[in-house]
């Protein structure tokens, strides 16, 4: 039965934007404080499911129009080239290096190229977490 | 200053912990699935909101840490905290739960058979 669902659906709208937003904010804090781009990924990705449960499958993919095994593989490709990428200029594999940088508005800041690894783990739980839910929900 | 930092932290995790004891006791004691969602979706979401509000005061006071996370968790228990017990009591209607035999009013039903009637379900 078709009932009238508008509760869920005002809640999922606002609602999904606080946890993208947390997600982001436990990402970019992973170096410092707890987090990452493991927990990080997870919450975005749970902020998704949540679009899905409020709305439904192919609301969401006119939504956010991603192919998520395309983004697993981008993410893959991101973090093996960090990690390769050292070995360019002579370093041994997975060398990761810092510097300090006096951005506009933000000031002094450390940039961290583990940082880039961690925005390919991010995309690779994304796209795997999404492929599973959407492969087990869109089952007949 | 110390007396009214004291009190700031003490006076909402004592009344948290007491609406988190008052859930506990109207879920046993309450007769049917809609009161219990009533009892655990109102003083809980209270409950827990004034726990955080305590520990909040506690970290901003006497360890001087502003967390903004604790605020935005308050935010959030307060949006999803009641709309997550009318998701369920709403889907167990919906299923067939019966409210308790003592119930007078029952506005629901004739809409879910309205709803029916429209959608040619039987």
């Amino acid at each position: 039965m078709k009932t009238n669902d508008v509760i869920i659906q005002f809640t999922a709208k606002i609602v999904f934007f606080i946890i993208f937003f947390f997600a982001i904010h436990i990402f970019l804090a992973g170096h410092y404080t707890p987090g990452g781009g493991f927990v990080g990924g997870l919450l975005a990705s749970s902020a998704i499911v949540l679009l899905v449960l409020a709305f439904d499958i192919t609301t969401v993919r006119t939504i956010i129009p991603v192919t998520y095994t395309t983004l697993t593989a981008v993410g893959l490709i991101i973090a093996l080239a960090t990690a390769s990428f050292p070995m360019l200029k002579g370093d041994p594999f997975f060398t990761h290096y810092f510097d300090y940088f006096t951005l506009p508005l933000i000031g002094k800041t450390s940039l961290h190229t583990a940082m880039l690894f961690d925005t390919g783990v991010f995309l690779v739980v994304v796209g795997v977490t999404m492929t599973i839910i959407q492969t087990i929900g869109e089952d007949e | 200053m110390t007396i009214l930092a004291n009190l700031l932290v003490i006076l909402p995790i004592s009344v948290g912990v007491l609406f988190i004891v008052v859930t506990a006791i109207g879920l046993i004691r309450f007769p049917d699935l809609y009161t219990r969602a009533h009892a655990a979706s109102k003083s809980a979401t209270l409950g827990v909101m004034s726990v955080l509000i305590g520990v909040f005061f506690h970290f901003w006071l006497f360890e001087n840490h502003f967390n903004p996370r604790i605020l935005l968790g308050i935010v959030f228990l307060f949006i999803t905290g009641p709309v997550g017990g009318h998701i369920m009591s709403r889907s167990s209607y919906i299923a067939g739960v019966k409210p308790w035999e003592g119930t007078v009013k029952d506005d629901l039903a004739e809409e879910i058979e309205r709803m029916k009637k429209e959608q040619g379900i039987k």
